[in-house]
């Protein structure tokens, strides 16, 4: 495989619909993120600190 | 020729007891492993530690003072139907897959580790006292400068001499942490600035001290040295890789071994036009990892300067070659093309935008999650929720963990998975190993990865001394022929396989 072939962007989208879809897109990733955080606020442990401190391991190997 | 690249993947799990004032994580460990075994209906015999030897060193010579993790003879140490190991070493449970013949193989067999660890902690809590729970974690440090390891093993020829071996995959080593990484929030390297962003592509850099050496647990080398082939030292050796994060994403893990297996067959085949050679290996790899732009070039011993995602397009285009050349039978037609595929497409998105990349890359996945999370509660980085964050990311716990809830691409089958469980691969010898505890279970004194014996009269121990030797037709046949292993024994008419 060469350089070229590999940096190739879909040649049939013109610029301002690739535009638009990166809009898009943007937005839609932005979404998702609020959500899943959403979800993650609910289960991330409640005393954070607590957690962390408690978290102690022995080396290994 | 290469040989083929039979591998595994030895996963040791971060492990914590709740409900607990003080725990023993060593008795932990044996406790979850015991509740796991005693919820089987089949044998779990005890491990061999015949062919132990882990102070045997690649580069010639053999060290006493490194033993084997047969800590305490009560500790559970057992052999599953799929052939993988599950055992406490030191303070972790552990389970060494069996030998897979792919990459993709390697993959399903880390995911049925999971689902068995999964199964681990629901069997501990039924039998533990209420309000006691003991949880794993599939990570590499608990974010205070101690670490556990997530190996790779590989299989190689004995007549390509290490030093070839070392010298050839060590760029491999530091570079590809761009899509291998889980990421991590912080670093714990004593005496050193904090990294960049307060996040680094991974979790093992910070442990790495070495160019090369036999330690595993203090000044942790890139390359390790030991030489503890488990199968005909004369033809083989077994490439113990302890540079690498456990991970999450499926599609990383393939990348790892898969990529590993391609440049390992390409040394092997000298098919390596040139050196790569850091000006400063260990360096670099800490470098690479905490420079999240991807963009920084170090320093060569050539005196040029390359980025890790040179070098990665490099070993790419290079495998590529070898692969139009006859280089996938070596390392699976299938899982070799699927590997080639992924690795150009997450070039790619690295040198584009990583962010494309979180349903691939697990620090992709993981900085893009707490990123978010840090600017939603304007946290700085030392915020102890952070921390948290990074953690719970690696809690197998199903209704904790993070990552099973931000969409990683799932490559390989649930159904396949679950049926992994306790099933052996089929082309490798982790097939004989399997078939025996499946039908003669109670039969079996103790097996390691070389050998099986049995309760038999006389000499009955059977070696596996080929990793390659996989399901054959006679085999088959023998297996559903045979009621006893003295009938096996005798069939075979010898002791090997």
């Amino acid at each position: 495989m060469s350089d070229t072939s590999r940096k190739q962007i879909n040649p049939q989208t013109t610029q301002p619909e690739q535009q638009e879809d990166a809009v898009a897109a943007s937005s839609t990733m932005h979404d998702e993120l609020e959500h899943i955080l959403d979800e993650i606020d609910e289960v991330l442990e409640e005393n954070a600190e607590e957690f962390v401190k408690s978290y102690v391991q022995k080396g290994g190997e | 020729m290469a040989l083929k690249k039979i591998c595994g993947i030895e996963t040791e799990y971060g492990i914590i007891h709740q409900g607990v004032e003080e725990f023993n994580p060593a008795y932990s460990s044996s406790v979850l492993i015991s509740a796991y075994l005693a919820a089987q209906e089949s044998e779990h015999p005890r491990w061999d530690f015949n062919d132990e030897m882990p102070g045997n060193d690649a580069r010639g010579f053999s060290r006493t003072d490194v033993l084997s993790p047969d800590m305490h003879p009560q500790l559970a140490n057992a052999i599953l139907l799929n052939g993988a190991r599950y055992y406490v070493d030191h303070a972790h449970p552990e389970i060494s897959s069996p030998e897979c013949g792919d990459a993709l193989s390697a993959v399903l067999y880390d995911c049925a580790a999971d689902v068995i660890m999964q199964r681990s902690m629901e069997n501990a809590k039924a039998v533990l006292p209420a309000g006691e729970e003991i949880v794993v974690y599939k990570n590499n440090s608990d974010g205070k400068g101690n670490s556990y390891g997530c190996h790779e093993n590989y299989l190689m020829d004995r007549t390509v001499p290490f030093s070839l071996v070392a010298q050839g995959i060590m760029a491999h080593f530091i570079t590809r942490q761009i899509y291998c990484g889980a990421g991590k929030v912080g670093m714990e390297t004593v005496g050193e600035e904090p990294t960049r962003e307060g996040f680094q592509l991974t979790s093992r850099a910070d442990f790495i001290e070495e160019q090369i050496g036999l330690e595993t647990t203090i000044k942790r080398p890139i390359i390790n040295t030991r030489d503890e082939p488990h199968a005909d030292y004369r033809r083989f050796r077994r490439l113990h890789v302890i540079v690498g994060d456990a991970n999450m994403s499926q599609v990383a893990t393939l990348l790892k071994v898969g990529t590993t297996a391609f440049v390992l067959a390409m040394i092997e085949d000298d098919f390596l036009p040139r050196e790569i050679v850091f000006a400063h290996p260990v360096a670099a790899l800490r470098n690479i990892s905490s420079d999240l732009s991807l963009a920084e070039p170090q320093q060569m011993a050539d005196g040029t300067q390359a980025t890790a995602l040179d070098i990665q397009w490099e070993m790419y285009e290079l495998s590529r070659k070898f692969s139009e050349l006859g280089g996938l039978e070596q390392v699976g037609e299938k899982s070799g093309q699927m590997v080639l595929d992924r690795w150009e497409q997450v070039l790619t998105g690295l040198e584009a935008d990583p962010m494309s990349l979180a349903d691939q890359i697990d620090w992709v996945a993981k900085h893009r999650l707490i990123a978010g999370y840090r600017d939603r509660h304007s946290l700085s980085w030392d915020d102890p929720r952070l921390k948290a964050f990074d953690l719970q990311y690696h809690d197998l716990r199903p209704e904790k963990c993070i990552a099973s809830r931000v969409g990683l691409e799932q490559i390989v089958d649930p159904e396949a998975v679950l049926v992994a469980t306790a099933t052996p691969p089929r082309d490798t010898r982790a097939y004989f190993r399997g078939r025996c505890l499946e039908k003669f279970g109670t039969h079996i004194l103790a097996a390691n990865w070389d050998s099986v014996l049995f309760d038999t009269d006389g000499d009955s121990r059977i070696t596996l001394m080929d990793p390659m030797q996989g399901e054959t037709e006679e085999l088959a046949r023998l297996f559903d022929m045979c009621e006893t292993p003295a009938e096996l024994l005798e069939h075979m008419g010898g002791k090997h396989v």
